[in-house]
C-alpha cells in the first residue's frame, strides 16, 4: 500500500526516512507520529529504527542501503553506528565510507540487484557498493541531473523517475535495472522523487501533498496493490506502459 | 471569459511522445515545471488576481475629456488610442504582468461603460508562462474638470498683468503689440481687455503673467506691483486659491516727446537739457539733446525717483518749412548739429531760427515736424523752476525740430504693401463718444505705421508682413475716409503740381526683403 505521511510538518518524508526490504530507517523527530505511520505500516515485516547520522536528522539523504546492506557516510559517530548494528538485522551489512560526496541519498539509487550512482563518485567507493549492498553499478543521470539519488526512486519491482527524463533515457535505465520506470511526480508536481517518496517490494511512503493520480501512478508502478490490480490502476498502467513503448 | 493556456514546452519539442500524467486531473501530458496540465493550472492559480475587474473613468461632459490621475485631462474619442492609454493607467496591477494585448470590446456609447479586453502573461509556479484574456469593464461617471468649473463659475483667470501707461495716446501700445507678436510673449494669455490708458493680460497660471511681466520688463521701461485676493481657503489643509494682480506702469514718456528735465535729473545726466528730445524707448528711456548732441539714458529707477511729465508731446508737432540749413559742425552718430531757418508751412510770414540736430537729413525746401515754443503756453514745474532762478540765464527756443516730414508723398495716399497683425483684443464695454475714439485709434494707428517707416531701426525689431491686394483695397479705403493728420491742411495746394515733379527722393520705402509672408492668410485662401 502507498500511504501518505509528513514528518514536522514537512513533505520530504524521503529526506528524514529510508526503507528498505529488510529494514526502515526514521529520524528521531520531536512527535512520534512520523514513526507511527511506519512502525503502523511495514513495523510487523520489519525493523522500524530510530536513528541519527552525524548528529543531524537527514537520514534518508545521507545513507543509502537495500537488503543486504547499509552504507553510512563517514560523519557517522561511532555511537550512532553502534547502534544501527545493534538494530537492524544481523544479515544486513553497514559500512562506513570515505567518499567526498557524502549525501549517499542523493548520489546512490539503488534496490536490492543495481545501483544507479552520481558519474563523479570515487572508484573505491563504488567497489565498496558493490561489495556491501552486494548490486551491479552503474554511473547514470537522471534526465540530465547527476543527483540520481534525489531524482528516482526504486523497488525490485518498478521505478519512478524524474518527469522530464525521456523516452530514451527510460528505456535505457529500465534495461539497465530489469524493472518497468515510469516518469511522474510526487508531492503535488515536485520533480525530487527521492526526497518526496520512500519505497520496498511492498510498501511506499509519500507526502501528504501528493494527490490521487501521483498515488495511483505510484502503486502501479510499485505493484502495490495487494488485492489485485483494480480496474483503474490496471488502466492506468497500461496507458502509461504504451507511452513508454 | 475566454481562457487560453500557453506552456512552455519549447525543450520539450523534439519528444513529442513522451508523457507524464497531470498530477491532479491524471491527463497524459507533455512534462512541465508545474507537472500539471492547463486547465488544472488554471484553477490552481489565477495571474489575473490583483487586477481590478472593473474601474471607474471620469470623464468631463463640457470638453470631452477624459482625467487621467492625478490631475491631467486628455481628450480621447470612444475606442482611441488614447483612451486605451487612460484605461490602462487606471489599472493598478498591469504592472505586475507582461500585458500582451488590449482593445475595446464595443458597447453603446450612451451606455457610460467601456470595456476593455487584457490578454496577459505570468510566471505561475516555477518558470511556467501562463496567458489569460479578460474584460475588464469601466463605468463613466461625470466629472467637470478644473478648467469647466473655472468657466462655469465665471472664474476663468489666475493672474492678469495691467499694463497702463498715463498718455493720451495709444502709440506705446501700439509697439508693444508688435513686440508681443514679434516673441510670441501673448500665447499663454486666456483673454487680453483692452481698458482706458491700457491693455490687460489675463493669465491661467500665475508663472505666465509672471513671465509676461518679465517679458515687458526686458522691452519697456515700467515699474510693477504685485497684489493678490484670496478667493477661498481650507485651514484644515492650510491651503488658499488667489487671484494675482500684477499692475505694470509705463513711463510716461514716448519717442518724439519734449521733456523739460529738472535741474536735479539735468545734473545727474551729467547737465543734460534741459530741453531734450526722447529719442528711443528700450527697458530705459534714451534723451537726446538736440542742441548739443549730447545724448544720456535715463535708467527706469532713476526716472521713477524724480518723475517728470513731457513738455509736448507728438500731438504737439507742427509742420515747418525749412527755407536754410547752415551746418554748425559738431557730428555725433547718426546726427549734426545745424542751424536751420524755418517758417511755418502755412504761414510764410514769419521766420526763426533753430538749432537742430537734424542737419544731415535737412535740405532747404524740405518739410519738418518741430515744436513750436514760441507761440506754446506751458505750465510745467520744471520749466518754471528755471524761469524763476535767478542764476541761470535760461530762454526757451523758438521751435525744436524733432523730424523730416514727407507731406507730399503721404497725401498722394497710396496703399502700403505692408501690414502689421494685430492681437485679437476685447474692448471694454461702457466708452461714451466712440466715434472721437475710434478717429483718435485710427490717427495713432497711422502716426505708428509712419514711424516703422520712417525708422528702420524699430522696424528691425518687428514683423511686418506682405500685404496682399486685398488688404490694399481695403487700406486705401480706409486712408480716403480717415482725416489726414491737420497739420498740412491749406497752404500748398497750388504746389502740387510743381511737387510731383520735385519728389521727395529719401522717401522712405520698405523694401520687399523686409516683409514676411502672411502665414495665416496661405491656409485660408478661400475665405
Amino acid at each position: 500500500m502507498a500511504v501518505r505521511a509528513q514528518f514536522e510538518n514537512s513533505n520530504d518524508i524521503g529526506v528524514f526516512a529510508s526503507l528498505t526490504n529488510a529494514y526502515c530507517l526514521v529520524a528521531i523527530g520531536g512527535s512520534e507520529n512520523f514513526y507511527s505511520a511506519f512502525e503502523g505500516e511495514v513495523g510487523d515485516a520489519i525493523p522500524v529504527v530510530h536513528a541519527s547520522i552525524g548528529g543531524t536528522r537527514i537520514v534518508g539523504r545521507l545513507t543509502v542501503g537495500n537488503r543486504n546492506g547499509l552504507l553510512v557516510p563517514n560523519t557517522t559517530t561511532d555511537q550512532e553506528l553502534q547502534h544501527l548494528r545493534n538494530s537492524l538485522p544481523d544479515k544486513v551489512a553497514i559500512q562506513r565510507i570515505e567518499e567526498r560526496l557524502s549525501a549517499l541519498g542523493n548520489v546512490v539509487a539503488c534496490n536490492d540487484y543495481v545501483a544507479l550512482v552520481h558519474p563523479d563518485i570515487d572508484r573505491e567507493t563504488e567497489e565498496i557498493i558493490a561489495d556491501v549492498l552486494q548490486v551491479e553499478v552503474f554511473r547514470q543521470t537522471i534526465a540530465g541531473n547527476v543527483l540520481v539519488g534525489s531524482y528516482c526512486a526504486l523497488s525490485n519491482r518498478g521505478g519512478l523517475v524524474h518527469p522530464r527524463t525521456s523516452i530514451a533515457d527510460q528505456d535505457e535505465l529500465s534495461s539497465l535495472l530489469q524493472i518497468p520506470l515510469v516518469a511522474g511526480t510526487v508531492n503535488r508536481g515536485s520533480p525530487n522523487i527521492g526526497g518526496g517518496l520512500v519505497v520496498n517490494d511492498f510498501a511506499a511512503f509519500a507526502g501528504v501533498d501528493t494527490t490521487s493520480t501521483e498515488l495511483s501512478v505510484i502503486e502501479s508502478i510499485f505493484k502495490l496493490q495487494q488485492a489485485g490490480p483494480s480496474y483503474v490502476v490496471n488502466d492506468l498502467r497500461n496507458q502509461l506502459i504504451d507511452s513508454m513503448t | 471569459m475566454a481562457q487560453a493556456y500557453a506552456l512552455d514546452t519549447s525543450q520539450e519539442a523534439h519528444m513529442a511522445e513522451h508523457v507524464i500524467l497531470c498530477c491532479v486531473c491524471g491527463v497524459a501530458i507533455p512534462p512541465n515545471p508545474a507537472a500539471m496540465c492547463g486547465t488544472c493550472l488554471r484553477n490552481e492559480v489565477d495571474i489575473t488576481e490583483g487586477i481590478p475587474k472593473s474601474s471607474t473613468l471620469h470623464y468631463c461632459r463640457d470638453c470631452d475629456r477624459y482625467l487621467q490621475p492625478p490631475a491631467i485631462w486628455v481628450k480621447a474619442d470612444l475606442e482611441s488610442r488614447e483612451l486605451l492609454a487612460v484605461c490602462l493607467k487606471r489599472l493598478r496591477g498591469l504592472t505586475k504582468v507582461r500585458l500582451v494585448d488590449a482593445g475595446f470590446v464595443w458597447t453603446e456609447p450612451h451606455s457610460r461603460r467601456v470595456k476593455v479586453k487584457l490578454t496577459i502573461q505570468k510566471e505561475a509556479l516555477a518558470s511556467t508562462i501562463l496567458q489569460q484574456t479578460f474584460v475588464v469593464e469601466f463605468y463613466v461617471s461625470h466629472q467637470q474638470c478644473e478648467d469647466c468649473v473655472r468657466v462655469a463659475a465665471k472664474n476663468t483667470w489666475r493672474a492678469v498683468v495691467q499694463v497702463r501707461q498715463k498718455v493720451p495716446h495709444k502709440r506705446t501700445f501700439l509697439w508693444l503689440e508688435q513686440l508681443i507678436l514679434k516673441h510670441g510673449a501673448h500665447k499663454d494669455t486666456v483673454n487680453i481687455k483692452e481698458v482706458k490708458d491700457g491693455i490687460d493680460f489675463y493669465y491661467g497660471q500665475r508663472t505666465h503673467a509672471i513671465r509676461m511681466v518679465d517679458f515687458l520688463n526686458a522691452v519697456v521701461p515700467l515699474r510693477s506691483k504685485t497684489s493678490e485676493s484670496i478667493i477661498s481657503s481650507d485651514i484644515h489643509q492650510s491651503t488658499a486659491n488667489f487671484k494675482y494682480t500684477y499692475s505694470v506702469e509705463l513711463v510716461p514718456l514716448c519717442r518724439d516727446d519734449l521733456v523739460c528735465l529738472p535741474p536735479k535729473l539735468s545734473r545727474q545726466l551729467g547737465m543734460l537739457g534741459p530741453l531734450v528730445l526722447v529719442s528711443r524707448i528700450s527697458n530705459s528711456v534714451q534723451m537726446l539733446d538736440p542742441s548739443t548732441l549730447k545724448i544720456a539714458d535715463l535708467r527706469t529707477q532713476q526716472y521713477w525717483e524724480n518723475p517728470v511729465t513731457p513738455l509736448a508731446e507728438a500731438s504737439d508737432l507742427v509742420e515747418w518749412y525749412v527755407i536754410d540749413v547752415q551746418l554748425d559742425g559738431p557730428r555725433s552718430g547718426k546726427n549734426a548739429l545745424a542751424s536751420v531757418e524755418v517758417a511755418r508751412s502755412n504761414d510764410f510770414s514769419k521766420t526763426y531760427l533753430a538749432r537742430t540736430h537734424l542737419g544731415n537729413l535737412l535740405n532747404p525746401g524740405d518739410h519738418a515736424l518741430g515744436y513750436d515754443l514760441n507761440n506754446a503756453n506751458f505750465n510745467h514745474p520744471a520749466l518754471s523752476s528755471y524761469f524763476e532762478s535767478r542764476s541761470s540765464k535760461f530762454t526757451l527756443p523758438d521751435v525744436i525740430l524733432v523730424k523730416k516730414s514727407f507731406p507730399h508723398r503721404r497725401r498722394r495716399a497710396r496703399p502700403r504693401n505692408w501690414k502689421v497683425k494685430h492681437l485679437g483684443k476685447e474692448e471694454e464695454e461702457e466708452r461714451s463718444g466712440r466715434k472721437d475714439k475710434a478717429a483718435d485709434k485710427d490717427r495713432d494707428l497711422e502716426l505708428f505705421l509712419r514711424d516703422l517707416e520712417e525708422d528702420e531701426e524699430l522696424r528691425g525689431m518687428v514683423n511686418l508682413y506682405k500685404a496682399s491686394a486685398q488688404d490694399r483695397q481695403a487700406m486705401t479705403q480706409h486712408s480716403d475716409s480717415m482725416v489726414d493728420d491737420g497739420q498740412d491742411e491749406g497752404g500748398d495746394e497750388n504746389e502740387d503740381a510743381m511737387e510731383e515733379s520735385e519728389g521727395e527722393e529719401d522717401f522712405p520705402e520698405i523694401r520687399m526683403e523686409e516683409l514676411l509672408d502672411d502665414m495665416e492668410r496661405l491656409t485660408v485662401a478661400d475665405e
